[in-house]
């Protein structure tokens, strides 16, 4: 106990780190069921159906199966870059969480006050590009080191890819940039607050509509993602740079591509949509019960579709996690939880949203072919984001910029 | 509070190793990677100095400083290209057609 | 042993394990892998300076573009390991001692000239000294020639880089 009230900001920081861990982990893995049952509907099919009610217990499955997979090296692979490329990829992508603020209350954690973020900086964004830059060793290192040719391939492309669209990436950031006037996220998302017109919310996709464009566009390419995966597809490549890896390495380049997406689209929401202010007027006192009610009629839902399924797991385990899901909309509503719970909650329904709209995308869009996909990396993308950058400061000159 | 004279030594430690790397190394991206890391410990040392009378010159010199190590990398690292297509082989000793 | 000193002692080994490592790895691979380790070695110690933007930029630039242009390079030109050969017998018996002899007076004058003054920035999560608007002040004021100079400097590098690694048109 001493050392915890000899070093409050240590510890409270690696109980925030553990608490983030875990919500995030847990999210990827559900992230995977969520777009299998996603592009399955899409498909005109059900997806995950067997594995525990309505396949939630899917991801447990997969997670299983990859720990008891044979762990193959190959023989001629370099030991230890190939051991190296997957920690690497899945490390980054975790790291760049913690610089992500989720809202702007401050709670206490054991009598320390502190804000809802891992790591607090006044150069966040610079930060999180710099270590998302680092992202490109994972692939390239893991396509080198298999020693052979559709690994090697699928890496050189995936990583002059990953380049290629990181210059958008970050030229199509500078115009929010520009209106927000610094680099710490609760700045940016400070300068969205308040209200044109009384009820049309002051997010940046407004005025940088062409930015949040672009900034889909070249962040769906640094994903690897479809429509730009051809890299990794496996009619094209045979799997790409992670062709010669089996059970927990593949997992782990598999769980960085899903983090690598949940980070891409918390960026898109703090920079664009307004990270986690509500879009209604703060004079609408209503919306302070909207998480209480979304949990109620969330649960309310869940036991009434476990009563009615007929598998016999989903009759016993949806009514329980409806109780669960009812118990927390009234947690919601208790005054001391109100205010803190209103950020987070905006915060996830639109990171939620971005990851629909991103399993949207995979679901119905075809691939681009490589030499398409360069061409439109350097010959559109980036002539738009510069064009965006010029009209952007061009403006900021003459009209000021907002607060 | 660390002091500054422990940067510099680094930043002497690190350029002599660089040195070291230059001169005794036989690939020709090798040698030019120790190059790299002598840029690297000169910029530690303008830092620690630019914190050490706390002004902003140093910073600025270590932008410029990253800045014409990426381009110099990128030009050398083409002329590294067309050496390895002529020479068949990225020795540095096997560049030695104009020896005396 | 105060956070910001056990922070420097971790980082400082870890750059110099780094600089060994170049120099004696086998394949250029591993020489490149070091490398990026001293990159990011320095890069937190500039965060422990106070220098933010520089450390970011260091990361940014220098390990997440130069450093994969090498690794791009040396995969593309398939370097294989790299030929062992003996060091001459003076620069083992004497190189080596004169150079480590060399390197302790350096450390032993620095540390008297220097002994007493400490380092003016705060512990890692101190007070910064340099914000970025103060940089960027100074570099589009002081500093806009060497600026607009480094930008002409960037695209001939481009140009050179394009000219020379062109395959020869037959």
């Amino acid at each position: 106990m001493e050392f915890v009230s000899q070093h409050p900001i240590l510890v409270v920081s690696v109980i925030k780190i553990a608490i983030a861990l875990f919500v995030v982990m847990t999210a990827l893995a559900y992230l995977t069921w969520f777009e299998r049952k996603v592009v399955a509907r899409i498909q005109s099919r059900w997806g995950p159906y067997w594995v525990g009610p309505h396949g939630l217990l899917q991801p447990l499955a997969d997670g299983i199966k990859f720990l008891f997979k044979e762990d193959v090296v190959p023989s001629s692979a370099d030991r230890i870059t190939y051991v190296l490329a997957p920690f690497l990829a899945l490390a980054l992508a975790l790291t760049t969480l913690a610089l992500i603020p989720i809202g702007p209350a401050t709670i206490s954690i054991l009598g320390q006050k502190t804000q809802l973020v891992i790591a607090h900086s006044n150069i966040a964004l610079i930060l999180l590009f710099a270590i998302s830059s680092l992202g490109i060793y994972g692939v390239a290192l893991a396509g080198w080191s298999s020693n052979s040719k559709y690994p090697l391939m699928g890496g050189l492309r995936s990583s002059a890819q990953m380049i290629s669209y990181e210059v958008s990436l970050t030229l199509s950031v500078v115009g929010v940039l520009l209106l927000a006037g610094s680099f710490d996220f609760y700045d940016i998302v400070g300068s969205q607050s308040g209200h044109w017109f009384h009820f049309i919310p002051k997010w940046q996709i407004i005025p940088q509509f062409f930015g949040f464009l672009c900034y889909l566009t070249a962040a769906i390419a640094e994903t690897n993602r479809i429509p730009f995966d051809l890299p990794e597809a496996e009619t094209e490549l045979v799997a790409g740079f992670h062709t010669e890896y089996s059970s927990f390495k593949f997992a782990m380049f598999f769980m960085a591509e899903y983090a690598n997406m949940i980070t891409v689209s918390c960026l898109a929401t703090l920079l664009f949509l307004g990270g986690w202010l509500s879009p209604f007027p703060d004079g609408w006192r209503w919306q302070l019960y909207l998480p209480a009610a979304g949990l109620i009629l969330g649960g309310l839902a869940l036991i009434i579709g476990g009563v009615k399924s007929w598998q016999w797991n989903a009759k016993v385990v949806f009514p329980v996690l409806g109780i669960i899901c009812l118990g927390a909309g009234a947690l919601c509503t208790l005054p001391g939880l109100l205010p803190v719970i209103q950020g987070p909650f905006w915060f996830m329904a639109k990171v939620f949203l971005l990851l629909f709209f991103y399993v949207w995308l995979r679901g119905t869009l075809p691939r681009f072919r490589y030499d398409q996909l360069m061409s439109f990396g350097w010959k559109f993308l980036l002539p738009l984001s510069l064009a965006n950058l010029v009209v952007t400061s061009i403006v900021v000159m003459f009209v000021g910029a907002r607060g | 509070m660390v002091p500054i004279s422990y940067y510099v030594i680094l930043s002497a430690v690190l350029f002599g190793l660089g040195v070291i790397g230059f001169v005794f190394k036989r690939n020709i991206i090798t040698i030019f990677m120790a190059i790299e890391l002598m840029l690297n410990a000169v910029n530690l040392a303008f830092v620690a100095f630019s914190t050490e009378f706390n002004q902003l010159d140093g910073l600025v010199f270590v932008f410029f400083v990253i800045v014409v190590a990426a381009a110099e990398v990128a030009v050398g690292l083409g002329i590294v290209i067309v050496i390895a297509r002529n020479r068949k082989s990225l020795n540095v000793e096997d560049v030695n057609l104009l020896k005396f | 042993m105060s956070i910001p000193m056990a922070l420097f002692i971790v980082c400082g080994a870890l750059s110099i394990f780094g600089a060994i490592g170049l120099i004696l790895a086998k394949e250029p691979v591993h020489s490149a892998l070091s490398l990026i380790l001293v990159m990011v070695a320095l890069a937190v110690l500039y965060l422990l300076l106070g220098a933010a933007f520089i450390a970011a930029i260091q990361i940014l630039v220098y390990a997440g573009a130069i450093m994969v242009l090498f690794v791009f390079v040396i995969m593309l030109l398939n370097a294989g390991e790299e030929v062992r050969t003996n060091l001459s017998r003076l620069a083992r018996w004497v190189g080596l001692p004169l150079g480590i002899f060399f390197l302790a007076e350096m450390g032993y004058l620095l540390f008297h000239e220097y002994a007493g003054r400490t380092a003016n920035a705060g512990t890692a999560t101190g007070p910064v000294v340099a914000s970025t608007t103060d940089l960027s002040m100074k570099l589009f004021t002081e500093y806009v020639l060497p600026f607009e100079l480094t930008s002409i400097l960037i695209l001939i590098a481009v140009l050179g880089a394009m000219v020379l690694a062109r395959k020869e048109s037959q």
